[in-house]
């Protein structure tokens, strides 16, 4: 029975749990028996909210016996990464600066969760701020891929992923500012989606690089995604950069993708990802999965975005440029760590010594980095010179979709690699996104699907699906469809 | 404790050198919310108590532009004559302080929301001088830092401070002026008019509340002296913390000094921020800082850009109010009154409550005599404005309106006014209470003509033999008896006629 719960889906969960076939908190029970089993080896949790999640689940519960509609994934659990507040549950975005925090209110993604009836299990691991591939950059620690205990769940969103492969936690929540929801996804076989900027609500988000970050659905398939997806997206005033318009009907567009018929959809395959520096297994698996669309009734055609090649550079002057003053607040004032306040140090001395301290090597390199180009006399040469790369890389990402529906690449150039292997090379770590950061310059929504298991490490691999703005229920379509035609490919042991 | 400074002789300053002036004020507006939370935007209050996660920084919070501010500062904009931006966004100027609860203010950096406008400023004897203005533009106030122990309240020497994040996020304009070259003389006159003139505008505008002393005006004056033989441009000083109007004028006239001494003993002038103290009257450099400030500007990417349809920028030019100057104008024609007199209501800043005097129905004439003789005496005596007595324009028309229909005489009003600035309500209310009502009732008066006829057998005999003027003498013991609340013409018309 148990087994049973852990592996189904959450469409499965939910509609066992709306008929009165086992409760919520019998899946939820599941859930956190299976977290307490697994976690010791994953560390996918930095927090378990056992008695919060029972609380939630015995609501539902209520409501199903008293008759209540209720919300289409009420019931059923769900991890959350550690980067969204929580009122009242501990909040670290993975940073030591944050250890103890409390947050006194909801993020706005949190407040949908509870009013649709969601149960949110415990805060997930992440790479401090979110900043890296491989969830190594926590100060708590890294997490474990299930597929195989040595190696990166991927990051930042390492943790919410993993939770997923290990069958922890049907649904989570990633956010994505370089490829944080979709790369983690990719290397642990699970699906990702970073919706248009603007799609899901930023308030509450704790910010890394503010134009880049978008918070968005992660499952092991296409349709709980997109269920979770119309969960948390829509305009709210609290976000300026919030859009204004209907959430795009993805659920629909799913549900009508595993009828399995792409007959006319054009499809480009992004030239630039490619190559040298990939992988030979996710090259085969990538063409395959080509093979499988075409199979599908897609129409297929190359198509070259020749700026996504300044993606990587003009990505890492953005967002630590943002980063440097987004982080700026934590400052041992108001909330967090405070170091050396021992009445004899001046405001400015418990001020950086606090953040000596409460900052991790990854997030000083990124502060430094992003101080260096706002400083007088640089930013044209680098903040100016990197958004006009982002423009180039907004107009391509146009032209491209005037001939095609979606673009689609490999997620990540390689499969999950070991933990350690990239710790001292920042460049080789950052280039683990470089197929995922044109559409967060862009602000374009993207997402990776499993393309099944690299042949030569037996690792899982994503397929990128990319699409125009508020369009996401198009590539929900085209994943639905391959996801329905790859089939299983089956899962990690633990 | 401020060290001893030399001074050099104004009119020596003037000989050698030219002033020139620049001036930076900062208005809090007075919405009902701040300037990009739902929080009440409220003078005072029990510290940290108007906050929340935006206004306190918390991770995760984000802003929200308040529309009014912006229309606010869009008004502003058009009543300084300035350009209204089509498309404009915020920015963030980076630096690190403990009552700034992000260690960024969200500001207006190279995009305005205003620009290129002017000033007409009118000094103390008429003239007339046009101030540019470079910019107005938005942008949060910080929180408050109250530095507790130390002798100055200032950071330096101070054993701890506390935190009040009240203010923090209070919607500010800050409106800054070109240079002002060729004030000569009258460089911290000029400063002076100027900043009053702002403060009559933006309260005709009621944006804000103005007051200095409350902080929600404040005024930075940048001050530079270029020397007459030579022409160039001198260093420029900002003296920060002038409170008031005079303070202005002082704070600009000590700086003249103080850089034409520095500069005659061979020294130079440090561009540095500088510190006004009130009771000295003199400035102080402000704290030392190690590094030159470097604020990494860059567009605030939590806010979307701005960007006023033109039709928005031309309904708010129709909701601008008569402007203070263009009223005093059109004043002084209606009422016919001589620049002098006009400058005299002005300077006692008594125009306004006399034209709402006039408004709530007395005639000009009268409602000018209450507030510069009779009120103006009794705020002299309080050490206030006029406008701060606790009588309202309405009232004292009230006043005049039973002065005219006989139910007051002149002696009486003087005494409802009392009691109405004593705080016994309003005139009826005292009139009430005090029973100050003139006796019109012509029995009793008569009664009391007989008396005094009988009591005044002499004074009775000289009027009946036609000597009127003797008349006066009852006259007088009448009002004696009746405690002042008869009508004095009246009694004289009774007297008249018992002696015919």
């Amino acid at each position: 029975m148990t087994n049973d719960l852990i592996h189904a889906t959450a469409a499965e969960l939910a509609a066992k749990i709306h008929s009165g076939e086992v409760s919520s908190v019998e899946v939820t029970q599941a859930h956190l028996d299976r977290i307490a089993e697994t976690d010791g080896k994953v560390h996918a949790f930095l927090h378990v909210d056992t008695e919060g999640a029972l609380a939630q689940a015995r609501r539902v519960d209520e409501a199903v016996k008293a008759g209540e509609q209720v919300s289409p994934l009420a019931g059923v659990p769900l991890a959350l990464k550690d980067v969204m507040t929580t009122e009242g549950v501990p909040t670290t975005v993975g940073s030591k600066i944050l250890e103890g925090w409390i947050p006194p209110y909801d993020a706005t993604v949190t407040r949908k969760l509870k009013e649709a009836g969601v149960v949110i299990l415990g805060k997930t691991n992440m790479d401090e701020f979110a900043m890296g591939s491989s969830t190594e950059n926590s100060a708590y620690g890294p997490t474990h891929n299930p597929w195989d205990l040595d190696r990166i769940p991927g990051g930042s969103g390492g943790g919410s992923s993993a939770s997923l492969a290990a069958f922890q936690a049907p649904l989570a929540i990633g956010t994505d500012t370089g490829g944080s929801i979709r790369q983690p996804g990719a290397v642990t076989g699970t699906v990702g989606v970073k919706p248009t900027y603007g799609g899901v609500s930023r308030y509450g988000l704790v910010a890394f690089s503010s134009s880049l970050d978008q918070a968005g659905p992660c499952a092991r398939t296409v349709l709980d995604a997109a269920l979770l997806h119309e969960v948390i997206a829509g305009y709210d005033h609290m976000d300026s950069t919030s859009i204004n318009a209907p959430v795009p009907p993805v659920v629909a567009a799913a549900r009508e993708g595993l009828s399995g018929d792409l007959s006319g959809l054009r499809i480009g395959v992004v030239t630039q990802f490619t190559g040298e520096g990939y992988q030979q297994g996710v090259l085969r698996s990538f063409e395959a999965a080509v093979s499988q669309l075409k199979e599908l009734g897609a129409e297929i055609a190359d198509v070259s975005c020749p700026s996504f090649d300044y993606a990587l550079p003009a990505y890492y002057l953005i967002a630590p440029s943002e980063c440097s003053s987004n982080l700026a607040r934590f400052d041992a004032m108001r909330y967090g760590l405070r170091v050396g306040d021992d009445g004899t140090r001046s405001t400015e001395e418990v001020m950086s010594l606090t953040r000596e301290a409460g900052f991790g090597p990854e997030v000083k390199r990124r502060i430094m980095i992003g101080t260096y180009a706002l400083s007088s006399g640089y930013y044209d040469a680098y903040y100016g010179s990197a958004q006009k790369v982002r423009t180039l890389i907004t107009q391509d990402f146009a032209k491209a979709f005037e001939n095609f529906d979606v673009l689609i690449s490999p997620t990540t150039p390689t499969t999950a690699f070991k933990i350690g292997e990239r710790a001292d090379d920042p460049m080789a770590m950052y280039k683990a996104d470089l197929c995922t950061i044109p559409a967060n310059l862009a602000g374009t929504p993207a997402m990776s699907v499993p393309s099944g298991l690299s042949d030569e490490d037996g690792m899982p691999v994503g397929l990128q699906i990319m699409a125009p703005a508020l369009q996401d229920h198009r590539m929900y379509r085209v994943a639905a469809a391959y996801e329905a035609a790859r089939g299983a490919f089956g899962g990690p042991s633990l | 404790m401020t060290a001893l400074v030399e001074l050099m002789d104004y009119d020596e300053v003037i000989e050698k050198y030219d002033p020139v002036l620049g001036l930076e004020v900062h208005v809090e507006l007075h919405t009902n919310t701040k300037m990009f939370c739902g929080c009440a935007n409220t003078f005072g209050g029990e510290p940290n108590t108007n906050t929340c996660p935006t206004c306190l920084g918390l991770p995760g919070a984000l802003p929200v532009v308040n529309a009014k501010a912006i229309e606010s500062a869009m008004r502003i904009g058009l009543a300084l004559n300035c350009e209204i931006a089509e498309w404009c966004r915020f920015a963030r100027k980076n630096y690190f302080y403990p009552d700034m609860p992000k260690n960024f203010q969200t500001s207006q950096y190279d995009e305005p929301i205003a620009f290129n406008g002017w000033l007409d400023v009118t000094l103390d004897d008429g003239e007339v001088i046009r101030v540019e203005i470079e910019r107005a533009h938005m942008e949060e106030d910080t929180g408050k830092s109250l530095h507790v122990g130390g002798a100055t309240g200032r950071i330096h020497g101070a054993e701890h401070s506390l935190l009040d994040y009240n203010r923090a996020g209070v919607p500010l304009i800050e409106i800054v002026t070109k240079m002002i070259p060729g004030t000569k003389e009258r460089a911290p006159e000029v400063a002076r008019a100027y900043v009053t003139a702002l403060r009559d505008l933006l309260k005709a505008l009621d944006v804000s509340d103005v007051r200095m002393d409350q902080g929600s005006l404040r005024c930075d004056a940048n001050v530079s002296l270029s020397p007459k033989t030579t022409g160039a441009l001198g260093t420029r000083t900002e003296t920060k913390n002038v409170n008031s109007l005079r303070s202005v004028e002082r704070a600009v006239r000590f700086e003249m000094t103080r850089q034409a001494a520095v500069l005659e003993s061979g020294g130079e002038v440090t561009q540095e921020t500088r510190h006004f103290d009130e009771s000295s009257g003199s400035t102080s450099p402000g704290r030392k800082k190690e590094t030159a400030e470097d604020y990494r500007y860059f567009p605030e990417p939590d806010l979307v850009p701005i960007a006023p349809s033109r039709e928005w920028v031309e309904e708010l030019r129709l909701t601008l109010p008569e402007l203070p100057w263009e009223r005093r104008a059109r004043i002084q024609k209606d009422w016919n009154l001589t620049d002098e007199v006009l400058r005299d209501l002005v300077n006692a800043n008594a125009l306004d409550v006399i034209i709402a005097t006039v408004e709530a129905g007395a005639k000009p004439d009268e409602a000018r005599s209450w507030w510069v003789s009779y009120l103006a005496q009794q705020a002299n005596s309080k050490g206030i404005e006029v406008t701060d007595l606790a009588i309202t324009p309405t009232q004292v028309a009230k006043v005049i309106e039973l002065v005219n229909a006989g139910t007051l005489t002149n002696k009486l009003a003087r005494e409802v006014v009392n009691g109405v600035l004593e705080g016994e309500g309003s005139p009826e209310d005292v009139i009430e209470k005090r029973g100050l009502k003139v006796v019109s009732d012509d029995s009793a008066l008569e009664k009391a003509v007989d008396e005094a006829l009988a009591a005044h057998p002499d004074v009775a005999q000289k009027i009946r033999d036609g000597k009127v003027q003797a008349a006066g003498a009852i006259v007088g013991a009448v009002m004696k008896a009746t405690k002042g609340q008869a009508d004095a013409a009246r009694v004289r018309e009774i007297v008249l006629a018992r002696c015919s």
